[in-house]
């Protein structure tokens, strides 16, 4: 990799980044519409957090992640704090890959 | 600053940075000078597609491709970018700044506040931080090696799926976003092993005409604020602690 791809990269991601903001401040938009732009915001990261669960690339994985996954989450609908939830998570995973789960 | 938001932005930014450092490993194993993978790092700050872009340039691809499969795993930037303009909106030294900072997580916890002025600190507050904990332990990855050892041992995988979903949960008490979000998973889970990474989660994208356009039959069952004299906008769900 030289660094002009590099460049490329950094100013490609950058043009993506600054889309959002940039129309947004361009549009006149009410505040209804404003509420409704959050639903792509969910849909987009709902769907990344599923595919990071499940998902090495495009082979399915083995079970430590999702197991983790899975008991953050039901940790999280307990109410426990976030910063549970993130160590659960982890903390399964880590201990089931460390029983030979792979 | 709020404590709450400090720890839970704080051990994401621990994970964060543990998984930058094995970024910063892998990247200078696969050839790239210390200081390229520290420019890319602070210039790019897009985990994923770095990731991305190295396993490319690691299996004998081209540059180019490599840049290609970062950006398409950069795209979704655009739709979130869109849900935090009005956290950006005011000056364009802001915007300018605040695009560079716009990440998956900022967005999650910004979207798990209730109130604008929380929404704002939480953005600001998490790609601060994040930006921070990845460049410093890219740093320290590119420079130790490949004895930093492999986050996978620690879980970490496990953890950011986790630390989204629960974010998520506030905004998904509601019926529309609920809908939008299962829909959007089984789309991405359905097209994920025969489509290009970063394409399925684009694809999740379609949910929204299935259930939510604006201003269909089924929005208006929740009427919008300036339909309602004298009440605040409706809350988009409790504060997520």
């Amino acid at each position: 990799m030289t660094p002009l791809t590099v460049v490329l990269f950094a100013v490609g991601t950058y043009l993506l980044r600054l889309t959002g903001p940039v129309l947004s401040h361009r549009i006149e938009m009410s505040d209804r519409a404003r509420a409704w732009l959050t639903l792509p915001a969910v849909a987009l990261l709902a769907a990344l957090a599923a595919t990071a669960t499940v998902f090495s690339g495009a082979e399915l994985d083995s079970w430590a992640r999702p197991a983790g996954v899975l008991v953050g989450v039901l940790t999280a609908l307990r109410k426990l704090p976030f910063v549970v939830v993130v160590l659960v998570a982890a903390g399964t995973t880590a201990g089931l890959r460390l029983l030979g789960v792979p | 600053m709020d404590p709450g938001l400090t720890r839970d932005v704080g051990a994401l930014a621990v994970a964060t940075a543990l998984v930058g450092a094995s970024f910063g490993a892998i990247a200078v194993a696969a050839g790239l000078s210390v200081w390229l993978v520290v420019a890319m790092s602070v210039f790019v700050f897009a985990g994923a597609s770095q990731f991305a872009a190295v396993a490319v340039i690691a299996s004998g691809g081209s540059p180019l491709a490599a840049v290609l499969a970062g950006l398409v795993l950069n795209v979704r930037h655009v739709p979130l970018g869109l849900a935090v303009g009005d956290i950006l909106a005011g000056s364009r030294s802001r915007r300018l700044l605040g695009s560079h900072l716009l990440v998956d997580e900022g967005v999650a916890f910004a979207l798990a506040q209730s109130d604008p002025r929380r929404r704002r600190l939480a953005y600001w507050f998490t790609g601060v931080s994040l930006f921070v904990a990845w460049n410093v332990g890219v740093a320290a990855g590119a420079v130790a090696g490949r004895g930093i050892g492999d986050p996978a041992g620690l879980g970490l995988d496990a953890a950011f799926p986790a630390a989204l979903a629960a974010l998520l949960l506030p905004s998904l008490r509601q019926r529309q976003p609920r809908r939008v979000a299962l829909i959007a998973v089984l789309l991405a889970l359905a097209t994920t092993p025969v489509l290009p990474p970063g394409v399925p989660v684009l694809l999740a994208l379609a949910a929204l005409p299935v259930v939510a356009m604006p201003g269909s039959a089924r929005d208006r069952s929740e009427p919008a604020a300036d339909q309602r004299p004298g009440r605040t906008r409706p809350d988009t769900g409790e504060d997520s602690r």
